[in-house]
């Protein structure tokens, strides 16, 4: 597969989405928590609490929708600054009572448009970064579709970053790259290829602790399977003591 | 203009002009005696326009300066000591074409990266100070850009000392793919570290400051300053307008936008900067233990 076919099978309609994800993994546990507290409830992140395999888990999704009237409500899973506001204070919650955070990523970036602008797009972004790096409780983010520059890392700076087999995580989109350095949207292709997006690539630069295998059909073996590694992962990260977690996260992307 | 101004043209050229490719002090020969505000259209001469601090004289248009020169503006003579120098990129996702632009970066900027970084004094308050360069790739954050930037702060947190950064970037190095968008989290990681070790952190937004680094350190500042009009957002104005198809109100993104719905402090002058910056860095450099003994006693 080219690394364009990547991009494709990445942002393809019948992926599964954030919402999917949630409810195959925690099922009937899940309560959704709304709003930022400060402007509004942006329904481009979906969040909230539920029960992982016994235990307490909070757990963050960027949700693009599934029909195109869903898509529409949930701006296409591209948030506003109250969705990353919305973020932190669920994370912030986590940590007060102790739970750990799961991400679920999938957008093709955070939203450009005037009232994103107004309200402060860079620094939402940029205290989520910011305050993530020290949270006192584990952060797992995994990349399932798109993971568009800004707009994805305001959700993954955390302990481990997995990726789904053809999920795609990049500073640029593909179009974006193209359309500045070349101005040629025809290269596209070449673009998607240059900037190694892929798991792949990411796990060969040490971007991303795991590749999680994809079935050719969505079954439930493979969100079975999920949920037991998140679990084992939130086990062994909550076996740190807080400090020694914050350290090792700070390393992670000092690294880099 | 003073007959001295004149023979400005004889100093060496980094005290003069200086579009950030001085390195080497032969003498200069300006490229154009007369410069034309891009905003109100006057001609200033170029003497002129550097004794006023590169703003216009009629209409106070901030052109764009060189790292080195701000770094002359802002800190205190000679008090300038240079942090990772030689510390270069290099093309580490194998991108088409980014060894010569790196190369061409060099050459034109005269400096290795998008940032400088060192420690200076600003009215006698000792200060790490990061300025960025729009010279340089238009200031593009790489990884030796993050670098430098997470080593400043570190250094910082160690000899605890205030951090002050001047931001110009057009966002994060698309060549360095992954690698640049991990610079905005390891930056913001070093920002923390400085923050959480009570240490006073100074943003001066300058034209233009958009994408990742508007997206990580420039916005992470206990205080944040900018330079008058300077454009300041996360997406740059035409992508806005391509993405939602209309066009944007005037001063969208703007310093002073920005200072109207609450993003920045305070829009600072270019010839005020240097002392506006000593008044914060005095007011943070109080020893609160000398309270005990009666500290305050000047006005009591």
């Amino acid at each position: 597969m080219s690394a364009f076919d990547n991009v494709t099978a990445a942002r393809a309609n019948n992926r599964p989405t954030a919402v999917d994800y949630i409810s195959r993994i925690f099922g009937d546990s899940f309560i959704e928590l709304h709003g930022d507290r400060r402007f509004a409830d942006d329904k481009a992140v979906i969040g909230g609490i539920a029960e992982l395999c016994g235990k307490p888990v909070t757990v963050i999704g960027l949700e693009k929708g599934r029909s195109l009237k869903e898509r529409m409500e949930r701006n296409f899973g591209s948030a506003h600054p109250e969705g990353y506001r919305k973020a932190l204070r669920l994370m912030k919650q986590a940590e007060k009572f102790k739970r750990p955070v799961v991400c679920f990523v999938d957008t093709s970036g955070a939203y450009c448009g005037i009232g994103a602008e107004e309200r402060g797009q860079g620094q939402a972004i940029a205290e989520n970064l910011m305050e993530m790096m020290t949270l006192k409780t584990p952060i797992l983010s995994i990349f399932i579709g798109e993971g568009g520059s800004g707009g994805a890392l305001a959700l993954a700076v955390a302990d481990e970053v997995w990726m789904l087999e053809n999920a795609i995580y990049s500073v640029i989109s593909p179009e974006g790259c193209a359309s500045i350095l070349w101005k040629d949207s025809g290269k596209t292709a070449e673009a998607a290829e240059c900037l190694k997006l892929t798991s792949q690539d990411l796990f060969g630069l040490g971007v991303i602790e795991r590749i999680i295998r994809e079935p050719k059909t969505v079954d439930s073996i493979m969100f079975d399977s999920l949920k037991n590694l998140i679990a084992q992962t939130f086990d062994k990260l909550g076996a740190l003591d807080t400090d020694a977690l914050v350290l090792k996260r700070y390393n992670r992307f000092r690294k880099y | 203009m003073n007959t001295s101004d004149i023979f400005n043209f004889l100093k060496p050229k980094n005290e003069l002009e200086n579009q950030g490719n001085a390195v080497d002090n032969h003498p200069y020969i300006p490229d154009e005696l007369w410069v034309k505000c891009p905003v109100c259209k006057t001609p200033v001469l170029s003497a002129d326009l550097n004794e006023n601090y590169k703003v216009c004289p009629k209409c106070g248009y901030h052109f764009r300066i060189a790292a080195r020169q701000r770094l002359e503006w802002t800190v205190d003579d000679g008090s300038f000591e240079e942090f990772d120098k030689d510390m270069v990129s290099e093309n580490v996702i194998d991108f088409p074409d980014y060894s010569r632009k790196l190369k061409n970066a060099r050459l034109n900027s005269g400096e290795n990266e998008s940032v400088i970084t060192g420690k200076a004094k600003i009215g006698g308050y000792p200060v790490v100070i990061a300025v960025m360069n729009s010279q340089f790739m238009m200031g593009s954050m790489g990884t030796v850009t993050g670098e430098k930037i997470t080593r400043a702060f570190e250094y910082a947190v160690n000899e605890r000392l205030p951090v002050v950064v001047f931001t110009v970037s057009g966002g994060a190095r698309m060549q360095e793919g992954i690698l640049s968008l991990m610079q905005m989290a390891k930056t913001s990681g070093a920002v923390k570290l400085h923050s959480d070790a009570g240490l006073l952190y100074i943003t001066v937004l300058t034209d233009p400051t958009t994408g990742g680094v508007t997206a990580s350190f420039a916005m992470e500042g206990d205080i944040i300053l900018s330079e008058p009009r300077a454009l300041i957002g996360f997406a740059g104005p035409r992508v806005i307008e391509q993405t939602i198809r209309q066009k944007l109100p005037k001063d969208f993104q703007t310093a002073e936008f920005l200072l109207d719905k609450g993003f920045i402090d305070a829009v600072v002058p270019r010839s005020e900067m240097r002392e506006t910056l000593a008044k914060i860095l005095k007011l943070h450099s109080f020893d609160t233990k000398t309270t005990e003994e009666g500290g305050r006693n000047e006005c009591i």
